[in-house]
């Protein structure tokens, strides 16, 4: 596999979080929070650079990585999408809801359109349930959802990149 | 704290908040700056107010007026007409869906009438960032009792005594718990509050979370008092950043007061609490996981004991307590145990929060008294099945629980009567199913469920819920035998006997308690390849009656696939390769000519 190439700057930041968090391995889910907001990702390349900080192997760190479904190992679409697959989405059509973007953007859950401008997940219950079925892209939470809604809200973000 | 006139209470919580709650807060702001009545009315963002079908609310103090899905366009009229011309906004009332009459206050309407809250007691009628809002509530006084009146021993007599029982689901005597992590003898202990609410469809936590979050801080001071711990450790869902921001808000500002750090009400006990993040794993609600995921380790559970009680976060004796336990015990301290036990049934006290959700009408958060029945909660409270569709059955307990029907509605709920029905209390979540739903679907969705959250360290979760999540595949799709359900249950069984953990023990619940109450739709999939609820895709298939088409070629234009053709005003037809059965062509045919069989 090809090595990334990660910014020298954002690698002092990320090395900068570990002294912070005094290098301990208690403190390795905390940091690999702060490594996922600098980098948007937790690629192999910062796993590394997590492990030798702390001082632990690099399977424990990936360990954690692919054990939380928080954390991510590939990068996320510039307006990530997530459905809602909480109960009380998915008595309410969220799945209906999760094909049509599948659809739509042709791609299918944890996998980021060619364009980089979407990627598509599904997350457990954003706790709105009264406005189910929910969706969320990057902060913005749309409510009450249905398959025919998906392209209007689609095109908002095209007409934006435009 | 300035004597103000009027209130404005605006709810801030994540529901209402999606529904700009924030821009209606700051419209009302500018409107109540403009006419010159910042020094009479206060806007004030709330914690929920839990009845989130209706938002964003906003209320009115002191007539309590309540107002319901108010968008930002009307905080000028709320201001101009209610406040200063003193004419309530009759658009924004409630209407009482039964009688269609407005209703002018909420002390009126069913949802609230029918409720006590304990828990939820400050959510939605204070400021959840301004320390005082609760002091005036009577916030730390609780605190301040027990550290300067009272001994370790006599608290935790007192919460024994009012028979408080764990609400996250296991209902483990409080005081107890308490009592036994206070007789190990250790020179550092820790107290932890459970707040990763994984339980999908379940908010109750993060409400309490969000909307007071220092009766957490105040009642885990308490508990860290008794047992002995000075570090306190809250370990939250990272999914939930305004519960967060909050709880850090509400943590610094105890220090500042005095509440936690050193020599708190000038007494010796030193205590303090640190933040802990969760990272998406349902598993880590069970006390173990959590702990080793605090300890920044995947979040296995291990074999109990030894308890966490004895040995627990870095090897030192560790409480852990869920977030609702908590907003109890501050009253139980204030009231005192005699009138907490005089709520709620012989063996489960005091009151229990739901999150009502799914086909109901009134979605939202709820608190009433243990042995509540199922039917004062979703007929009462609930307000009935959505689109008056028929009622199916309900969900407890999650993806841990079973479903209840039609012949346990008058059951009185409370830990007991739950698990003899076969499902369980849970954290409170409750998702309410109508004849709509398949429920052999609904027993694949929470295993769907449960294999991804499984965390692979025993056998029977790891590849015993994989196997039954493919059993109930191969069912829905049409392909199953009815020695597959032999097979199911059997397999159930012994997954419920075998796993390691909560978690694993109590996965096959869904799939069993289906089985009990609708296994004539379990032998429909089977012997007739029939979905009767026809939600199963594989099973359903769409026609278009001629007779009643009228050729408007409305769903022609609907449907996503472009499955349906036809000229104008000619009959027209669904090719069933094409279509994916999303049901979008029926919700518009205002002919009622397309249908499933």
């Amino acid at each position: 596999m090809e090595k990334i190439h990660l910014p020298q700057s954002k690698i002092k930041e990320l090395q900068a979080v570990c002294k912070e968090h005094d290098n301990d391995s208690g403190e390795l889910i905390n940091i690999l929070h702060a490594a996922q907001e600098i980098f948007g990702y937790l690629p192999r390349e910062v796993q590394e650079i997590v492990a030798s900080e702390l001082h632990i192997p690099v399977s424990r760190v990936y360990g954690v990585v692919t054990f939380y479904s928080f954390f991510t190992m590939t990068p996320k679409g510039k307006y990530p999408i997530s459905v809602c697959l909480g109960t009380a989405c998915y008595v309410r059509g969220a799945e209906k809801v999760l094909d049509e973007f599948q659809r739509q953007l042709e791609i299918k859950v944890g996998e980021t359109t060619l364009d980089g401008l979407f990627s598509l997940d599904c997350l457990r219950c954003v706790g709105a349930c009264g406005l189910a079925p929910v969706v969320t892209i990057g902060g913005k939470v749309y409510g009450r959802i249905t398959p025919e809604k998906v392209r209007d809200i689609l095109s908002e973000y095209y007409i934006r990149e435009e | 704290m300035a004597q103000y006139s009027n209130y404005i209470l605006v709810c801030g919580g994540t529901g209402c908040r999606a529904s700009q709650s924030e821009l209606i807060l700051q419209n009302l702001k500018e409107a109540v700056r403009q006419n010159g009545l910042q020094e009479s009315v206060q806007v004030i963002r709330t914690g929920c107010f839990g009845f989130c079908e209706k938002g964003p609310v906003v209320k009115l103090i002191p007539d309590n007026t309540f107002y319901v899905q108010v968008t930002p366009e009307d905080a000028d009229d709320i201001v101009n007409e209610h406040l200063i011309k003193g004419r309530k906004v009759e658009r924004l009332l409630y209407v009482n869906p039964e009688t269609n009459e407005l209703i002018l206050d909420s002390k009126h309407i069913n949802f609230y009438k029918k409720q006590l809250r304990i828990a939820l007691r400050n959510c939605g009628f204070i400021n959840p960032e301004n320390i005082d809002e609760y002091i005036a509530r009577d916030g730390y006084i609780a605190l301040g009792k027990a550290l300067t009146e009272m001994t370790p021993e006599e608290v935790i007599k007192e919460i024994m005594d009012s028979g408080l029982r764990g609400r996250g689901g296991g209902g483990f005597p409080t005081g107890l718990k308490w009592q036994i992590t206070r007789k190990v003898q250790a020179p550092q202990k820790y107290v932890v509050c459970n707040a990763d609410e994984g339980d999908p469809g379940a908010f109750m936590d993060r409400s309490i979370l969000e909307g007071d979050p220092h009766s957490i801080v105040e009642a885990m001071a308490i508990n860290g008092y008794c047992t002995g711990a000075s570090k306190g450790l809250v370990y939250i869902r990272a999914e939930y950043p305004l519960a967060v921001e909050r709880l850090k808000i509400a943590i610094d500002q105890a220090k500042d007061y005095g509440f936690l750090g050193d020599n708190i009400f000038g007494t010796d006990f030193s205590f303090d609490i640190q933040i802990r993040y969760g990272a998406g794993a349902f598993v880590c609600g069970e006390e173990t996981a959590l702990i080793h995921s605090m300890e920044g380790l995947r979040g296995e559970a291990t074999v109990k004991p030894p308890f966490p009680s004895e040995s627990g976060y870095k090897g030192c004796p560790t409480n852990v307590n869920n977030v609702e336990t908590y907003a109890n015990i501050p009253v139980i301290l204030l009231k005192g145990a005699k009138w907490f036990s005089s709520i709620g049934t012989e063996k489960s006290k005091g009151t229990k929060v739901f999150a009502l959700a799914g086909k109901v009408n009134n979605v939202g958060l709820i608190e009433v008294p243990m042995g509540t029945t199922l039917r004062e909660v979703i007929f009462g409270i609930g307000g009935g099945i959505k689109d008056g569709k028929k009622f199916k059955a309900v969900q407890t307990g999650g993806p841990s629980g079973g479903c209840l029907t039609e012949k346990h509605l008058d059951l009185p709920i409370d830990y007991d009567n739950l698990i003899a029905a076969g499902s369980m209390m849970g954290s409170g979540g409750m998702i309410v199913m109508d004849e709509d739903d398949c429920m052999v679907a609904m027993a694949k969705f929470y295993l769907d469920f449960t294999v991804e959250e499984s965390c692979g360290k025993c056998a029977p979760c790891r590849i015993g819920n994989k196997r039954l999540h493919e059993m109930l595949q191969k069912i829905t799709s049409g392909r199953g035998n009815i020695e597959d359900l032999d097979k199911l249950r059997n397999l159930a069984m012994v997954i419920k006997d075998t796993a390691l953990c909560g978690l694993g023990q109590t996965s096959p619940n869904p799939v069993l308690s289906t089985m009990d109450n609708f296994y004539d739709e379990y032998l429909a999939h089977v012997d007739e390849q029939r979905c009767p609820s026809h939600q199963c895709r594989e099973l359903t298939q769409y026609f278009i009656n001629p007779e009643k088409c009228k050729g408007c070629t409305m769903c022609a234009r609907i449907c996503p696939v472009h499955a349906i053709t036809g000229s104008r005003k000619v009959p027209h037809t669904i090719d069933s390769e094409i279509c994916i059965r999303c049901g979008s062509c029926i919700e518009k045919c205002k002919f009622d000519a397309i249908y499933v069989h």
